[in-house]
């Protein structure tokens, strides 16, 4: 069975906005979770600039021996990703989902400042109920 | 030319029937445009009682135009006169027109004889808002409670209207209740009127 272990969401300065663990094998503590986004953001934007193609737009999949992590970057520059198991299926659609779910629930809530840590109630909620792997397999139809 | 004549011509723009008009708009586009609602009147604002009374105070003016509008287009000009008549008509039409549905449920309440409670599972206005903690109770449902004042109040029923979450069993999500007080008057013409 493949397995989501964590998503990200980063802002478009490298800030960790979101956070949220969905495995028990890969816990990392709050600073480790931050290190690891803008590590992440600083490696996606040299490898725009390495790319031997024109027109690239940064790193969409990583693969590793223990792990995968599949990245999403929208227009405005703000970067989701998710870290799973290798070979899990579907996670462009994920992370697709997930960014239609942060334009619904956090872009059009009042209370939510923008660049801020993302603290939205039906948020979290949606994205729990979106990991769920019924939804994953659900969403690769 | 096929069809020429067909269309009646009014010479006159009075004499046109009134147009059903569009009946519906972006929810996205709405949604952004109250959370910049909400927003500008937070930074009006010290407390959340002010910021309550600021978004029903917008929605006074829409509930005032909505009850106009509704009269003489649905009712060729009447309105109700009578306490279920008019709840009936803010329940059904005005729901229909403003959220593309009728309320959920309209419920008299059980302690209280002048008041009467219309609850929504998902308040439209409420769709993707989440209140952070510490704003305790406040509910963004101010500005319907605002419109529900404003149609009543335009037709004679004034009344103290507040918005409320309200746990229910078995959802993850609390129901967004619209409380009407009637005022004493209302009640005591209501039962002249037997």
């Amino acid at each position: 069975m493949a397995a989501i272990y964590s998503l990200y969401i980063i802002n478009k300065s490298g800030g960790l906005i979101y956070y949220k663990d969905h495995g028990t094998a890969s816990r990392m503590d709050t600073n480790d979770t931050l290190r690891l986004a803008s590590l992440w953001h600083s490696m996606h934007a040299i490898s725009q600039q390495l790319s031997p193609v024109s027109g690239c737009f940064g790193v969409e999949l990583l693969e590793a021996d223990t792990f995968d992590l599949h990245c999403f970057q929208s227009l405005t520059g703000t970067k989701f990703f998710v870290v799973c198991e290798p070979g899990t299926q579907n996670m462009e659609m994920l992370l697709k989902y997930v960014y239609e779910l942060y334009t619904d629930y956090v872009l059009k809530n009042p209370f939510y400042e923008m660049e801020m840590p993302i603290r939205c109630e039906l948020f979290d909620l949606n994205v729990t109920q979106g990991v769920q792997k019924d939804r994953v397999a659900l969403l690769g139809r | 030319m096929i069809g020429v004549g067909k269309i009646k011509q009014y010479s006159n723009v009075l004499d046109k029937p009134v147009s059903k008009g569009k009946q519906e708009v972006s929810l996205s586009a709405f949604a952004f445009l109250f959370s910049e609602l909400v927003q500008y009147n937070q930074t009006q604002v010290d407390n959340i009682a002010e910021l309550e009374r600021r978004l029903e105070d917008a929605g006074y003016a829409v509930g005032a135009r909505v009850l106009e509008l509704l009269c003489h287009r649905d009712k060729g000009n009447r309105r109700e006169t009578r306490l279920l008549g008019i709840l009936s008509f803010v329940h059904s039409t005005v729901w229909k027109v403003l959220f593309g549905k009728v309320a959920d449920s309209l419920e008299k309440g059980t302690e209280h004889e002048d008041e009467y409670m219309i609850s929504e599972k998902e308040l439209l206005v409420n769709r993707f808002i989440s209140i952070p903690k510490d704003m305790g109770t406040f509910n963004c449902g101010a500005f319907v409670a605002g419109i529900v004042r404003g149609v009543l109040d335009g037709a004679g029923f004034p009344a103290v209207v507040t918005a409320h979450f309200v746990p229910v069993e078995g959802l993850l999500r609390p129901r967004t209740t619209i409380l009407i007080k009637f005022a004493e008057e209302v009640l005591k013409r209501e039962a002249r009127l037997g």
